[in-house]
């Protein structure tokens, strides 16, 4: 097959930093291409090369498209040649129509003036092409992540898209949404369009890529057809090492019962429904419970309204943690009581991303720096540079912004600063979203040495592989109610599956 | 994947940069501060042929500028935390109208007036706090409305009338000057030793912050700046503690004023109450999930900023012995300028006392030094707001430098 696209010695730098070096990529024809490298590797800056952001001749050697060589401006020309990239952050405006969008800086005109009809028409086709049955009129802030990403692709091929490159697509979807989106490249493919897959997924990745490119510390490592495709290749390529054991080992010494939650129900902030009907769930000493299932199960909604009732209201049923009851009627309390929760969105809820290492960890215990109010300066740093030490913050300073560090390196400062509010009970929520392969061995291993302290965590993801690697016991969730728990010898993906299956519809 | 990930070298330079970045604002405001000064010291007497830094002028100075330098040190609360208070002028006018209604009209001595009035302006301010804090009403509406109903409301309260004069116990205020306990004899040694105790406190306490970093490894600023910093800045306090030892003494106000700057310096940069308004303005929701009572500290930012502003009030119509109807128009955007210009975000999150002092500074020595060249308003208020947008323009340009 032809290529479509290569890139040569590409190289680029910033000031004080290679973000590339040298990489070299190509692509064929009619076929997906996903790219894989841990965070901060270089895939999204050669993405950015690619499609123009960075301008011709800010970055080195060359790029063949269709057998042309290319020198990009700026995205409007790599756009017009077919070229369209998806960001993982979307770029829909929230508040405008899906059509709006769809035509936005591109719209259909007569003499200047907007063509409703025809852009409504258009839309419609459009989504038809990626199986959504939307009223173009609605706006996109209506929709899901996952109908927003497939919306995005829409876009791209109102504008003709040849080659489709799509950064971390399936980061923010639950596994249907997932699999929808995939299974639209794989039709895509067949229309001729080839697709860049820029995802941290590896089984996705293994069910629909060609070939894959490794990219590690800025430069290739490796290009693997279909048929060398497996995780274990593309993981040892990508640390450079062989990861034996995608989860640490830990031997389980499970004590009493540290934390119960009885008859939890939730109402809705602004609507008339329950979004948890009389949850029920415990956690022992030294152990990890996992909470599974889909988006919009509740799951985020239960650990949030019991953390100092900081979602829904009229909030009922009792939490005791270490026998007692605990008061956690707002967020101080809980913290009080010993809970703590990591918040799933650790950029938007859980870090000062201005502010330097040092006082996000205090933020939570600012009481345990400080003496009548005052706060110890030395203290604090004695405090962060401790967490640094211990949990392996890659940082060569705990003064530095948070918002210059990687996606692991920010959950490690988010771990700190609950674990110096000196919690019993860890309740995480998808603590490993966004953050590469070595970064998560990491976090799984604070994970094994926060119970064998004996405390108590809940670890709530979507992945359900992890959550089979890191538990001793998971309850399934579906539509706001807790529909079956399972311990780590019975748990498989099948039976967590069916049991969400069978439990859907059957809420009042 | 997000940004590029710097290497660790990167990183750590980033850091230092920062640092000294952080430093060189602060440095370089109090430079362009001095330059200004300089400017004027030279072009008054070139083309008036007058002393700009007289003693009397700069007693002047101090006492032109002692409102906004009060009212900026609560706005920058309310901007540090992500808010904007419009209404400053108007609930500074009406204090003082309250305060003259009081005193004159209904003849209250001065120890009942005072705290009388700072009550008012606390609870104008809790009355604008509470829709912002509790029911997130943005605050440039809720200020926009108080800045409306508390103008009219000074009008009515004075009839469209000046009420005045006021005694002199409540005028002291503004236009006293601290007596000096050696006798009348010139210079005023009270303000002299003052002054040095002052210029002593900043050394000092400068030297434990640095004897601090290095005792906990931060990377300290180089000796050479520090000291040659530290060697302006008590030069200048020196030359002015002069000045005004050789004229009146040190006016009340100044006083005051410099007790409420050592006071917010404090709160904001060494006190639990301080961080966290800093973390509500970096990032609400996670101060909140962090167990921090955001509501509440919003409310607090604007009780605080009205009982700031009831004191504006007082000295302003102490100064003038009158209330207006027409005082304290236009306050707001002098305070809020020497906010943006002292290197605060119009996010939230940051922005510092000192510079904010020293923004204030800077707006009123330009508003004083034009006014003595005989420059039309027409021209100073181009020439302000050019200023006001090189500062931040200067910002905006060291950040993307340094990201």
């Amino acid at each position: 097959m032809a290529a479509i696209l290569e890139m040569r010695g590409i190289g680029k730098s910033f000031p004080g930093v290679r973000a590339l070096d040298r990489v070299n990529l190509e692509v064929e024809a009619r076929g997906i291409h996903a790219i894989c490298g841990e965070n901060g590797a270089g895939k999204s800056t050669l993405m950015k090369v690619l499609s123009g952001v960075y301008p011709h001749g800010s970055y080195d050697g060359e790029i063949l498209y269709e057998g042309r060589p290319m020198r990009f401006r700026d995205i409007r020309d790599s756009e017009a040649e077919g070229i369209i990239i998806i960001h993982q952050e979307l770029a829909l405006v929230p508040q405008l129509s899906i059509g709006e969008n769809m035509f936005l800086g591109n719209e259909i005109t007569r003499s200047g003036v907007i063509d409703w009809p025809r852009t409504w028409a258009r839309t419609r086709e459009l989504l038809a092409k990626v199986g959504l049955n939307e009223n173009p009129t609605t706006p996109v802030e209506k929709l899901g992540v996952g109908k927003q990403q497939l919306i995005e692709i829409a876009k791209a091929l109102a504008k003709d898209v040849r080659l489709l490159i799509l950064d971390e697509p399936t980061a923010a979807l639950q596994e249907n949404d997932s699999a929808t989106l995939l299974k639209l490249l794989l039709e895509l493919k067949e229309q001729g369009v080839t697709s860049i897959l820029i995802s941290h997924k590896l089984n996705e990745i293994r069910r629909v890529a060609d070939r894959v490119t490794v990219i590690r510390d800025g430069s290739t490592v490796s290009t693997l057809a279909r048929d060398e495709i497996t995780e274990e290749r593309i993981i040892r390529d990508m640390v450079g090492r062989d990861l034996a054991h995608r989860y640490p080992e830990r031997v389980p010494q499970i004590g009493d019962e540290l934390m119960a939650v009885r008859n939890w129900t939730v109402w809705h902030p602004d609507q008339p429904r329950k979004v948890i009907d009389d949850a029920a769930f415990t956690v022992r000493r030294g152990e990890i419970v996992g909470i599974a299932g889909l988006m919009g199960s509740g799951r985020t909604e239960l650990a949030m309204s019991i953390f100092g009732r900081s979602f829904g209201r009229d909030i009922s049923g009792t939490v005791e943690i270490g026998g007692r009851p605990a008061d956690v009627s707002t967020v101080g309390r809980a913290i009080g009581a010993g809970l703590s929760y990591v918040t799933e969105d650790r950029k938007t809820l859980g870090l000062i991303l201005d502010e330097p290492i040092q006082r996000n960890v205090s933020l939570a215990n600012l009481a345990g720096i400080s003496a009548r109010g005052v706060l110890s300066r030395g203290r604090e740093k004695a405090v962060a540079e401790g967490y640094r030490r211990d949990l392996g913050i890659r940082t060569p300073s705990v003064l530095q912004q948070v918002v210059n560090l990687s996606g692991g390196n920010q959950q490690k400062v988010v771990l700190s600063k609950w674990l110096f509010t000196q919690p019993q009970v860890l309740i995480l929520d998808e603590p490993t979203r966004g953050i590469d392969v070595g970064a998560k061995f990491e976090i799984y291993a604070i994970m094994n040495r926060l119970v064998a302290e004996g405390r108590g965590v809940v670890m709530i993801s979507s992945e359900m592989p992890e959550l089979l690697g890191m538990c001793d016991r998971i309850y399934v969730m579906n539509e706001g109610r807790i529909v079956g728990e399972l311990t780590r010898a019975e748990a498989s993906q099948e039976r967590i599956m069916g049991m969400i299956l069978r439990s859907e519809g059957r809420a009042a | 994947m997000t940004v590029p990930q710097h290497d660790e070298l990167g990183v750590a330079g980033g850091a230092i940069r920062a640092r000294l970045g952080g430093g060189l604002r602060q440095n370089g405001m109090v430079l362009a501060l001095l330059a200004i000064v300089l400017f004027f010291v030279v072009v008054v007497r070139g083309t008036q042929g007058i002393d700009f830094l007289s003693a009397q002028n700069i007693t002047n100075l101090f006492l032109q500028n002692s409102y906004v330098i009060v009212m900026a040190l609560g706005m920058l609360l309310v901007i540090v935390s992500g808010h904007i208070d419009l209404s400053v002028g108007s609930v500074a006018a009406f204090t003082g109208a309250a305060s003259a209604f009081l005193t004159v009209k209904l003849g209250w001595p001065v120890w009942a007036v005072m705290p009388a009035v700072l009550m008012i302006g606390a609870l104008i301010g809790a009355a604008q706090g509470y829709w912002i804090a509790y029911w997130r009403i943005p605050s440039f509406i809720v200020t926009l409305a108080g800045m409306l109903v508390f103008r009219g409301l000074t009008l009515w309260l004075l009839q469209g009338q000046n009420i005045g004069p006021f005694p002199k116990a409540f005028q002291a205020l503004s236009t006293g000057f601290v007596g000096d306990v050696f006798g009348p004899d010139k210079p005023n040694f009270t303000a002299l030793i003052l002054v040095a105790l002052a210029a002593v406190a900043i050394v000092t306490s400068g030297l434990r912050a640095r004897a601090q970093d290095a005792a906990f490894g931060t990377e300290p600023e180089p000796a050479g700046l520090f000291w040659t910093r530290n060697a302006v800045v008590v030069a200048a306090l020196m030359f002015v503690g002069w000045k005004l030892a050789m004229f009146r003494g040190l006016p009340n106000v100044l006083i005051v004023m410099s007790v409420l700057i050592v006071l917010y310096a404090f709160v904001t940069e060494q006190t639990t109450l301080g961080r966290r308004i800093y973390a509500l303005g970096g990032n609400e929701k996670a101060a909140r999930l962090s167990g921090i009572k955001t509501d509440r500290l919003v409310f607090l930012t604007f009780v605080n900023m009205g009982v700031l502003a009831a004191l504006a009030g007082m000295i302003v119509t102490a100064r003038l012995n009158s209330a207006t109807p027409k005082a304290g128009v236009g306050f707001e955007l002098d305070v809020i300028a020497a906010v943006f210009i002292g290197g605060a975000s119009m996010s939230g999150g940051s922005g510092k006392i000192l510079g904010v002092v020293v923004g204030a500074l800077i707006m009123g020595v330009m508003n004083n030094g034009m006014s003595i060249m005989g420059i039309g308003i027409d021209y100073q208020q181009v020439i302000k707001g050019l200023v006001l947008l090189t500062a931040v323009i200067f910002d905006v340009y060291n950040k993307a430098k340094r990201a």
